[in-house]
């Protein structure tokens, strides 16, 4: 084989001796993270303060790719660490990355809480629809009527609008993107990260192993011909009204995007306040 | 020598207070005390109580079990606590509040609600009685409860207080010249 | 120095503050709460950050987070939320992550009596969170105690890199008594050990003395941390049984081999005692009562008062030859009872327990005392 370039242009945020990752060929992670580290290539952020926060699952291994300090936590609790980390080192930017199950299943309270605090820290969920790492089982994103292996005669359950969530919670920066978004998802991450207080970002990506299989869409490659046919683009629409249905449009778009004083902020003042 | 005492009434009389407000001051006059407020359902509404032990020695077992000094400030406290008070113990009581049931030992009574009323807020009561305790057990000095006392209250309501503390003091040096 | 009257509780808080705790994260639950409520009134005043979470779980991994961002971090619960701790317990002790976590022990199981005294959380202090791993345990008998026993438990988090427990009961909590605050300069603070070298040399975990230097978010290391087994870059080596073995056994190594240094244990009247009370907490004052009771009368008695729980001194009982009969006095139904029992043989130890609600009362005490007499 012959080797074209040495080095990757974006191997400086890597963890290059932990490469090659251990996700699955068609797998949209590697394309989410590609997106992020081009939007820190685009954004002032100084390395040295960026601290990435993941819990577990797939997504949940992005911590330990990303060449930063990185805390890969227990499932679930990605967030209130993050809370913790950023608190006591106001000059870190906090970047919680984990899958839906791990942020809005067992994670779930923290998630509500953190976004009503506005805790300033920049969540992304990569959101595929299962439980990937444990080999597809149903989570709180899976579509009514979708199989996995543990919904083996179709979901009964409603699944979560991740966004909606989000934006009730308080959340100040939503926006919705798939895998196949890259430049779009890449600008949101570089808004997402310049906002002040609790941003999310919503990627749907695919999961050909565990759950497209089992869903007529087996492949990456047709996972992502389905959202550039599905998907459409809504900003500002009111994200309550942008549910995630087999067969129906993927509703993409920034939803979110406000002002409000942050807990970081309030608790500084509170402490010049105390200490007069 | 081990001093038990309890402080008895109902939820709102500031009884916790009392107890601290004691405990406090016999750390001003450096003897070894340890307070032990009575935690639980009882503590919101109904009976309250705290409980005070005082030695010259160390303090080993930290609770109120047969106390040698009962101040009681309601009838239920009364009942609850008079079986538990040791035969040559003394009663310290609201007089308006209790009333006695049987020919109890040492008695000291004052009508510390009355008192508390008179100067203006009933919510002093507990100061009064305080006092009152001070004087007729002399167990902790003048000073001492005075400077717990206004180091526990509200700065708007010191001289209130001073004025309930030195009221119920007065008539317990009465009681003990009697 | 400064005398107070405080409760253990604020005791507990005020110690914290004095040895540096500069983050408190926790979840309203009696008989602890007032240990939140001090904080929170407290802390901004020293600059440092108070945040009530949405729950114990939350509450554990924002001390974690907090001390990874650099600040000495504390939660205080009861039984409760330390069962809701015990999942993040677990990566601190994996991640070896300086923390103090506070329980102020209640009757349990379950909700049990959430305003009445237990001492029954001694072993899951221990074994609470899966896994093998080694975990400190204190325990303060006085609102003093609370104070100088919370200042411990920050340094050695510091020093071990370990997850502390204070293990207080809801008795010497709630009760107030004299605590001297000594000045300022008096109070010995120990910090974790930081990094020599240059960011492309350090391995976060490699240990020359069991303990590596630490090396927190934003100070230039890039360090992975992660829950997973890992080897000593930090990275995840979750399918080697060589490194899984390294690392286990020098986590429970740091802690067992250094025994000795943490041992902290209150004799009363042991040179010449044949019968030796074991007990610790709060219901270790009913026993020193009941010694002092019993010698009065002319018997042998002495009392052996654990201030440090866990690592259990076990080579100090093996050398205990000269004693006859240990009486463990606990609130719970044998738990410190098992760890006397490994140590100096089943047939040497007896249990005056109690389920929890009270302590036992010296008479109680010394009414068993008569009883082992007896046996003897």
């Amino acid at each position: 084989m012959e080797i074209v370039a040495k080095n990757h242009p974006l191997d400086k945020y890597l963890r290059t001796d932990r490469i090659p990752h251990i996700w699955c060929p068609g797998c949209g992670l590697g394309t989410v993270l590609n997106c992020f580290l081009h939007a820190l290539e685009e954004t002032d952020i100084d390395l040295k303060n960026l601290a990435i926060v993941s819990g577990i699952g797939c997504t949940g291994r992005v911590a330990g790719y990303i060449n930063v300090d990185s805390y890969h936590t227990t499932h679930g609790r990605a967030i209130p660490f993050a809370t913790g980390l950023k608190l006591a080192n106001p000059k870190l930017k906090v970047v919680v990355f984990s899958g839906d199950g791990d942020l809005f299943a067992i994670g779930g309270n923290h998630f509500i809480h953190a976004a009503r605090r506005n805790i300033d820290m920049t969540v992304i969920c990569v959101n595929n629809y299962n439980y990937g790492m444990t080999g597809g089982q149903l989570g709180p994103t899976t579509p009514l009527d979708a199989r996995t292996t543990t919904s083996p005669y179709g979901n009964i359950e409603h699944p979560f609008n991740l966004c909606h969530v989000a934006a009730a919670s308080g959340a100040v920066y939503v926006a919705r993107w798939t895998a196949l978004h890259v430049r779009r998802l890449k600008e949101s991450m570089k808004e997402a990260l310049n906002k002040k207080g609790f941003s999310f970002i919503e990627v749907i990506a695919s999961c050909p192993t565990t759950y497209g299989r089992r869903n007529k869409m087996p492949t990456g490659l047709e996972t992502m011909k389905y959202y550039k046919e599905h998907s459409v683009i809504k900003h500002g629409i009111d994200p309550s009204k942008a549910d995630i249905e087999i067969g129906k449009d993927i509703v993409v778009g920034k939803f979110v995007d406000i002002e409000k004083p942050t807990f970081d902020e309030a608790v500084h003042e509170l402490i010049k306040k105390a200490r007069k | 020598m081990r001093i038990e005492i309890k402080f008895g009434g109902f939820g709102g009389q500031g009884i916790i207070t009392m107890g601290h407000i004691a405990g406090k001051a016999c750390i001003y006059d450096e003897r070894n005390v340890v307070f032990t407020p009575s935690y639980g359902p009882e503590a919101r509404g109904g009976a309250a109580s705290s409980n005070i032990v005082i030695s010259d020695e160390e303090i080993d077992y930290p609770y109120v079990t047969y106390p040698d000094i009962l101040v009681v400030m309601s009838q239920e406290a009364y009942e609850k606590y008079a079986p538990l008070l040791k035969e040559e113990g003394l009663l310290i009581i609201d007089e308006d509040l209790v009333r006695l049931k049987n020919g109890e030992g040492r008695v000291a009574k004052i009508p510390a609600t009355r008192i508390a009323e008179n100067l203006g807020k009933r919510i002093v009561t507990n100061i009064v009685m305080l006092g009152f305790f001070t004087g007729v057990t002399k167990l902790i000095s003048y000073d001492a409860i005075k400077k717990a006392v206004l180091e526990t209250v509200p700065a708007k309501f010191k001289e209130l207080n001073e004025k309930a503390l030195d009221e119920g003091y007065k008539r317990g040096i009465e009681w003990q010249e009697e | 120095m400064q005398v107070k009257f405080y409760s253990g509780n604020i005791a507990c808080a005020e110690g914290a503050i004095a040895a540096g705790c500069r983050f408190f994260a926790g979840y309203p639950i009696t008989p602890s709460s007032e240990i939140a409520e001090h904080m929170a009134l407290r802390l901004p005043q020293v600059g440092g950050i108070f945040i009530q979470m949405e729950d114990e779980l939350a509450s554990m991994a924002a001390i974690l987070g907090a001390s990874w961002g650099g600040a000495k971090a504390m939660t205080a619960t009861s039984g409760p939320g330390f069962s809701l701790m015990q999942e993040n317990i677990g990566l601190g002790a994996m991640t070896e992550t300086p923390c103090v976590v506070v329980n102020v022990q209640r009757a349990g199981p379950s909700t049990g009596m959430p305003t009445l005294v237990g001492q029954a959380d001694v072993m899951q202090a221990r074994w609470g969170s899966h896994g093998d791993y080694e975990i400190i345990a204190l325990s303060p008998s006085s609102p003093q105690e609370c104070f100088d026993l919370t200042i411990r438990a920050f340094n050695l988090a510091e020093e071990y890199r370990v997850p502390v427990i204070v293990l207080m009961d809801e008795s010497v909590s709630h009760m107030f008594e004299k605590v001297i605050i000594p000045p300022k300069e008096k109070i010995r603070i120990v910090n974790r050990k930081k990094p020599r070298v240059p960011p492309d040399e350090f391995l976060p975990y490699k240990a020359d003395d069991f303990i590596p230097p630490m090396a927190c978010a934003g100070e230039g290391y890039s360090v992975h941390v992660t829950g997973l087994t890992h080897d000593e870059k930090g990275y995840p080596q979750a399918t080697s049984p060589e490194v899984q073995e390294r690392l286990v056994r020098r986590l429970c190594d740091k802690i067992r081999k250094n025994e000795r240094k943490m041992r902290d244990i209150e004799e009363y009247e042991m040179e010449d005692a044949e019968i030796a009370i074991v007990s610790f907490g709060t219901t270790a004052r009913s026993a020193k009562a009941a010694v002092k009771f019993a010698r009065k009368k002319g018997y042998k008695v002495g009392l052996i008062r654990l201030k440090t729980i866990w690592p259990f001194p076990d080579e100090y009982f093996e050398s205990l030859d000269g004693i006859k009969k240990f009486l463990v006095v606990e609130v719970n139904y044998g738990q410190i009872k098992l760890e006397v029992e490994r140590n100096v043989g089943k047939n040497r130890v007896e249990l005056l327990p109690k389920m929890g609600g009270e302590i036992h009362t010296p008479e109680e005490i010394y009414k068993k005392i008569r009883e082992v007499l007896q046996w003897k």
